[in-house]
C-alpha cells in the first residue's frame, strides 16, 4: 500500500468518524453550555483539533471516547479564557433552565403529566447548573450521552472511584433538588 | 437506559430514573432542533457592524483631532495677533515718548552750550544791568513828586533846605 493510498484511506475514516459522532459530541457541549453557537463553535474546533492529531490516534480507546476527550478540554479551555476576558457575554447568551427545559416531547402523556415533567426536567437543569465542572461533565456523560463508568473515566482522565464518587454526589443534588429541599 | 455497571442509587429509584430518562429525551430533541436548524449568517453580520462601528469610532477621532489641531492653530494665530498688536501699541507709546522728551533736551543742551561757550558776555550783560537799575534808582530818587512839591516849596522858604 503506498503512502497515498494510506492517506486516502485515512481521510476517509475520519470523513465517516465525523458523520457518525459529529451530532453527539455536538448534544454533550449543548448540554454543558446551553449555548447553541457556542456548543457549534466548539464542537468545529474540536473536529479540528481531532483532525490535526488523527495520525497520532492509536485506538487505545474507542473513537468516541478519544473525541470525548477533546471536546471536555475544549470546554475547559473556554471557560478558563471566558473567565478571564468575556465570561458575562457568554452567560448572557446561554439560555436558561426553563428554556432549556421546554423542548420536553409529548409523547403519551397527558397535558398535566406534560406539565409535571417539564417542571422536573427544569428541576434537573437547575441542578446540574450547581453542579461543579467535574461533576457536570460526569454526570451528563452518564445520563445524557448513555456512558459506561470506565468510558467515562477515559474520557475525563479520572478514575472509576472518583467517577462515582462524583456521580453519587450530582445524583444526591438531583434528588434534593426534586424533592425541594435544596 | 442501557448501563451494565449501575450504580446502587441508579437501581432502586424510578422515580428518578424517569425524570432523568424525560431529562435526556429533552436533551435530544433540543440537541436535534439546534442540528438540524438552517444557518444564519450571524458572524458576518456582527462582524460588519463591528466593523461600521470601528469605523465610526475612528472616523470621529480623527474628526476630533483635526478640529482640536484647527482650534489649538487658531488660538494661537489669535494670541500671536494680541501679542502683535500689544507690542505695536508699546512701540507706539514709547516713540511717542520720546519724541515729547527730545525738544526740552535740545533747548536744555544749547543752553549749556551757550553758556559754556559765552561766560563773559553774560557776566558783561549783568553787569550793564545793575548798572542801569542804579541810575535809575538815583534818578528816581532825585525827583520829587508833584503831590509833594508844595511842601517841598515850604521847606525852601523857611530855609531849611
Amino acid at each position: 500500500m503506498t503512502a497515498e493510498a494510506a492517506e486516502e484511506i485515512a481521510a476517509q475514516d475520519f470523513a465517516s468518524i465525523v458523520e457518525s459522532h459529529r451530532p453527539q459530541i455536538f448534544r454533550f457541549l449543548l448540554a454543558s453550555l446551553r449555548d447553541v453557537d457556542l456548543a457549534e463553535t466548539l464542537t468545529q474546533e474540536c473536529f479540528l483539533k481531532a483532525h490535526r492529531n488523527w495520525k497520532h490516534f492509536r485506538g487505545d480507546s474507542s473513537a468516541m471516547t478519544w473525541l470525548m476527550r477533546i471536546a471536555i478540554n475544549l470546554q475547559k479551555d473556554h471557560w478558563r479564557n471566558r473567565r478571564l476576558q468575556f465570561w458575562r457575554h457568554t452567560q448572557a447568551n446561554a439560555i436558561g433552565v426553563d428554556e432549556a427545559s421546554d423542548w420536553l416531547p409529548n409523547g403519551e402523556r397527558s397535558a398535566e403529566q406534560q406539565i409535571v415533567a417539564r417542571e422536573q426536567v427544569a428541576q434537573v437543569w437547575k441542578a446540574v447548573d450547581g453542579l461543579s465542572a467535574r461533576q457536570r461533565t460526569v454526570f451528563l456523560l452518564r445520563y445524557v450521552e448513555d456512558r459506561e463508568l470506565s468510558e467515562i473515566a477515559r474520557a475525563t482522565g479520572l478514575s472509576e472511584g472518583t467517577v462515582k464518587a462524583h456521580l453519587s454526589r450530582a445524583l444526591a443534588r438531583v434528588r434534593a433538588e426534586l424533592r425541594g429541599t435544596r | 437506559m442501557s448501563w451494565t455497571d449501575k450504580l446502587p442509587e441508579e437501581i432502586d429509584d424510578p422515580m428518578v430514573k424517569g425524570v432523568l430518562e424525560n431529562f435526556k429525551a429533552s436533551v435530544d430533541a433540543w440537541s436535534d432542533a439546534a442540528y438540524r436548524r438552517p444557518r444564519t449568517v450571524v458572524k458576518a453580520a456582527r462582524h460588519n457592524l463591528r466593523l461600521a462601528a470601528t469605523w465610526a469610532l475612528g472616523c470621529m477621532l480623527a474628526a476630533g483631532s483635526l478640529a482640536g489641531g484647527l482650534y489649538e492653530r487658531h488660538r494661537r494665530q489669535e494670541l500671536a495677533r494680541v501679542e502683535a498688536s500689544k507690542a505695536a501699541v508699546k512701540a507706539a507709546e514709547q516713540k511717542a515718548a520720546q519724541e515729547h522728551a527730545s525738544p526740552e533736551k535740545a533747548v536744555n543742551v544749547k543752553a549749556t552750550a551757550v553758556t559754556k561757550r559765552q561766560p563773559t558776555a553774560v557776566k558783561k550783560a549783568a553787569n550793564e544791568n545793575e548798572d542801569l537799575l542804579a541810575s535809575v534808582d538815583s534818578d528816581v530818587s532825585r525827583q520829587v513828586p508833584a503831590a509833594m512839591e508844595p511842601l517841598a516849596q515850604m521847606m525852601v522858604d523857611n530855609g531849611t533846605d
